[in-house]
């Protein structure tokens, strides 16, 4: 099941430059939220957050909290290793393992956390994850070919079924359709429909129709200038975002008039 | 979706706050790079530590001992320790630099052709020539050098002291068999021909297209363009990748043990034998007999060599990296 | 350059119909005041054109030249070591030692010697080389592209790396054999310490390759391992140096081939040795390039006037062009593994 995820006053740093500003956000458990906004304004950086991703670049370092389920992720007896297997993550542009094959991709989560997984269990884990993310059908025939030999809209499908076979309850993707031709991009919005059902999803996208269609919530980021930091600048349901939104950079943004 | 979905649905504070598997091997994990790091370190202290050590009895050990063992070296030709390491010096410097002057120009010839002169296949067999040039050992250099060229190279080197014999350092008679300064120099320009190659060429074929293309727009030949744009962007790179060539030189040993009849004096007789000897061929060729103090002089010669190649090699990296800065 | 004409001509050739017009008065005001210039004037003349073009010719062949000077030496010398080699070089002389010979008389077998010790003590040694160098090289590259993040430390690794690759060989054995002159006892002599210093000499091979080989595993998949829970450790052990497995591999194995070669940096520290000995860590230990040196000094063979027809003067010079035909082999063998590995299992990474 899906977990709620709350951050307070964050504040997010690259080293000493504040790159995003006090964002304070409740993101539902078991929905979509999308975050959108100009490029440069954060709101990657605030999703890598979620699962402590962003602290792989050097000098990275953020105040306030992130509770998941009500527990600070951020919190100094949390391990960002145990963060990263509870929230999953799926990639702007898919990044299959080159040396492993299909199925090696997929138990990959598993297998690298020395986890021993007997032959049956990992057919079935295989099974469940690839028809999870709508992909068992087309490659149940060819489990050991090379996971890089697939289609980009495959090989990231491939990506999701490697992020949900650690079974995480939060998943954050990252534009994960920027690099797929349209019926990917459909393939990919049909899934995550689906995924809600078991997880919570937040989705960082350029692609304002994709909000529209797949979000529940929609969250605006904005700048003030380049140099200046990013900050949250109105958070609402999809609905009203698109429709009647109750602010006015955010209604300039998502009329076309900039971004 | 739903065949397995029983998977772990633990309370989120146990998972978060359990301690992770693996970390333990991941704090030795690390420990171990840090330490291969700092042991590089380590090594190289170590290197010029235990030389030191062992060089010790030269200046703080009886020195008529020392001097007694040096004049026997040298046949009475120098007694203190600088006397005896001067001239060797000289002649590592001079033969290295006279193997740089005769690779220099070749090796930037064939860089250049290798990067913009020969069609894209030739180029690429060519670069696996000059690599296959670097692999083979130079105790066969030397070999193919004392057997092959000290005889084949006479009649040039003749030709050149008959002619040219004006130029003091041309002076003849030429030595025959020419195992002089000249044909082991020839002998290491051969040696470092593909390490100043293989990098020059790294550098020519980086330089921006847009660049070369800019000068061939203007109505430059392939020269010009050559000059204008490839040569410029390649200067510092072509400096330290020479840098690192002398540093070959200066230290080769068995080229130089195998085909030069040494000498002890600062001569630039290049065509004349027995007049110069270079540190490491000289090491090679007097430890076998060389006594326990014998062996900490050489060792003092050793610490020289270690020295000045060291900074020579120090100064390339220098100016590549200063070059990458930018 | 060459052909333009003066202003007017080039402006009768602008044929624009619809904007000839407004264009053309526009940079007429413009250019009103602005000095008359005949092009002409500046056409290089044709002898200059013939001048240049000569000196580009010329350099071709220069250049040309340099590449065919330098593929002489090459040619030669590998054409004298296959003809020279090839004539002594058989069975007999790989599977014997240098015992039982006796200035230039066969052996009891009909041979004249042979590299077996030399074979077997090259094998040892430079094995002892690759159990040391190997596992610190990979790690100080790790350390330097996983973990170093560019600090001060880091950078002096890598500097002193550089400077480490200059050192003279010779120099290397001097450092092993006065380490262990020291540590275990003077005038110590044996394999191991032969194996110390041809370390000191692949160490930087081994850490720049590898370098090279992590630095382009994308990022793309340690962050994808990272977001899996896996561990820093288990990231880099099972995805980017699995990836660059290849690029390592054939690293490794050109860094040998380098020092399979090393001669100097032996002599004083493995010795010689006319027998076998499969000890690495007591007792001399002859190699092949140290064996081509020492025959190779011996100049001539003692043939005694009774000796019987066997008897060949020249036997050093033709074992040194033997052992170096197979010591050339080996290298080129090393070197033709090396580079077929990289290219065979490089993992496609499409980036």
């Amino acid at each position: 099941m899906g977990q709620r995820i709350d951050v307070n006053n964050l504040n997010i740093y690259y080293g000493s430059f504040l790159a995003v500003e006090d964002v304070n956000i409740n993101i539902d458990a078991n929905k979509v939220t999308a975050f959108i906004g100009p490029s440069g304004c954060g709101k990657s950086t605030v999703l890598r957050t979620l699962d402590r991703m962003h602290e792989i670049v050097p000098g990275a370092h953020c105040t306030g909290e992130v509770l998941l389920e009500g527990v600070n992720l951020y919190a100094p007896d949390v391990d960002p290793v145990a963060v990263r297997r509870d929230v999953g993550m799926v990639f702007q542009r898919p990044n299959p393992f080159p040396t492993m094959s299909i199925r090696e991709n997929v138990l990959a989560g598993v297998r690298l956390n020395n986890k021993k997984i007997s032959k049956s269990d990992a057919d079935d884990l295989v099974e469940w994850a690839l028809r999870g993310a709508n992909l068992w059908n087309e490659v149940k025939d060819r489990l050991d070919n090379p996971g890089v030999g697939l289609s980009g809209g495959q090989q990231q499908r491939l990506c999701i079924a490697r992020a949900v076979a650690v079974h995480p309850s939060v998943l954050l993707m990252d534009e994960p359709c920027s690099a797929l031709d349209p019926i990917s991009t459909l393939a990919v919005e049909d899934l995550i429909n689906e995924l809600k059902k078991d997880y919570t999803i937040v989705i960082v996208t350029h692609n304002m129709q994709q909000a529209a269609r797949i979000a529940d919530y929609t969250a605006f980021f904005n700048l003030k200038a380049v140099g200046q930091p990013g900050h949250l600048e109105y958070f609402a349901d999809t609905t009203t975002m698109f429709n009647n939104p109750q602010n006015e950079e955010a209604e300039r943004y998502v009329s076309g008039r900039f971004g | 979706m739903s065949t397995t979905s029983t998977g772990p649905s633990t309370g989120p504070t146990s998972t978060l706050t359990k301690p992770v598997s693996g970390k333990q091997v991941d704090k030795v994990f690390r420990a171990i790079a840090y330490a291969c790091g700092i042991l590089i370190l380590v090594v190289l202290g170590a290197v010029a530590l235990f030389l030191l050590f062992r060089a010790w009895p030269l200046i703080g050990g009886d020195q008529s001992a020392v001097s007694e063992t040096i004049s026997s070296f040298t046949g009475g030709k120098a007694t203190n320790f600088w006397a005896y390491v001067g001239p060797l010096l000289f002649g590592t410097v001079l033969v290295a630099a006279l193997a740089l002057a005769i690779a220099f120009f070749v090796a930037i010839g064939i860089a250049l052709f290798i990067s913009h002169y020969a069609p894209k296949k030739l180029a690429a067999a060519l670069s696996y020539v000059v690599d296959l040039l670097a692999a083979i050992p130079s105790v066969i250099y030397g070999l193919w050098g004392g057997l092959v060229l000290v005889p084949a190279i006479y009649p040039f080197w003749n030709w050149v002291a008959t002619y040219l014999g004006w130029i003091p350092i041309f002076a003849g008679p030429a030595a025959n068999p020419s195992r002089t300064v000249a044909t082991v120099a020839v002998v290491l320009a051969i040696m470092i021909l593909p390490i100043i190659t293989s990098i020059t060429r790294d550098i020519f074929l980086q330089t921006p297209r847009l660049q070369e293309e800019a000068a061939l727009a203007l109505g430059a030949t392939k020269w010009e363009m050559v000059k204008l744009a490839v040569l410029p962007f390649g200067k510092s790179g072509v400096i330290s990748a020479s840098m690192l060539g002398l540093g070959r030189a200066l230290g080769e040993t068995m080229a130089v043990l195998m085909i030069l009849s040494p000498g002890l004096k600062y001569s630039f007789r290049l065509l004349q034998a027995s007049q110069d000897q270079t540190i490491a061929a000289n090491i090679a060729a007097q430890y076998p007999e060389a006594n326990e103090l014998g062996v900490s002089v050489l060792i003092g010669t050793g610490l020289v060599l270690f020295v000045i190649t060291f900074l020579v090699n120090f100064l390339a990296r220098k100016i590549t990296e200063k070059k990458a800065v930018k | 350059m060459a052909g333009h004409g003066t202003i007017p001509a080039k402006e009768g050739s602008m044929t624009h119909p619809t904007s000839h017009d407004s264009s053309g008065s526009a940079p007429a005001s413009l250019m009103a005041d602005a000095p008359v210039i005949d092009f002409d004037k500046f056409k290089p003349t044709r002898s200059h054109l013939a001048a240049r073009q000569r000196k580009d010719t010329f350099m071709r062949w220069l250049i040309l030249l340099a590449f065919v000077v330098a593929c002489i030496p090459l040619i030669s010398l590998l054409w004298t070591t296959i003809v020279n080699g090839v004539r002594r070089l058989n069975w007999d002389f790989l599977s014997h030692n240098m015992t039982y010979v006796v200035g230039g008389e066969a052996t009891g077998t009909g041979g004249y010697g042979g590299i077996l010790h030399a074979i077997i003590g090259t094998l040892e040694i430079t094995l002892g080389s690759m159990v040391i160098s190997i596992p610190v090289g990979i790690m100080c590259s790790v350390y330097l592209v996983e973990y170093a993040n560019r600090s001060r430390l880091s950078r002096t690794v890598r500097l002193l790396v550089d400077v480490m690759s200059g050192i003279p060989s010779i120099v290397a054995g001097l450092f092993a054999f006065s380490m262990f002159s020291i540590l275990v006892g003077p005038g110590t002599i044996n394999g191991f310490e032969g194996s110390v210093a041809l370390s000191l000499l692949m160490i930087p091979t081994v850490v720049k390759t590898t370098e090279e080989m992590l630095k382009i595993v994308p990022n793309d998949l340690r962050e994808a391992s990272y977001a899996l829970g896996v561990t820093k450790q288990r990231t880099i052990s099972k995805i980017v140096l699995r990836t660059a497995l290849p690029g390592i591999v054939s690293g490794a194995i050109l860094a040998i081939a380098r020092v399979i070669g090393e001669t100097a940096p032996l002599l004083m520290t493995a010795g010689y040795i006319v027998s076998t000995n499969m000890n690495l860590f007591s007792g001399e230990m002859t190699t092949l390039p140290v064996y081509v040196y020492q025959e190779y000094s011996k100049l001539r063979a003692n043939c005694p006037a009774d000796a019987s027809a066997s008897c060949v003067t020249t036997i050093p010079m033709e074992r040194a062009w033997a052992a170096a035909l197979v010591l050339i082999l080996i290298v080129l063998i090393l070197n033709l593994i090396g580079r077929i590995v990289a290219r065979i299992f490089a993992v496609k990474t499409e980036r």
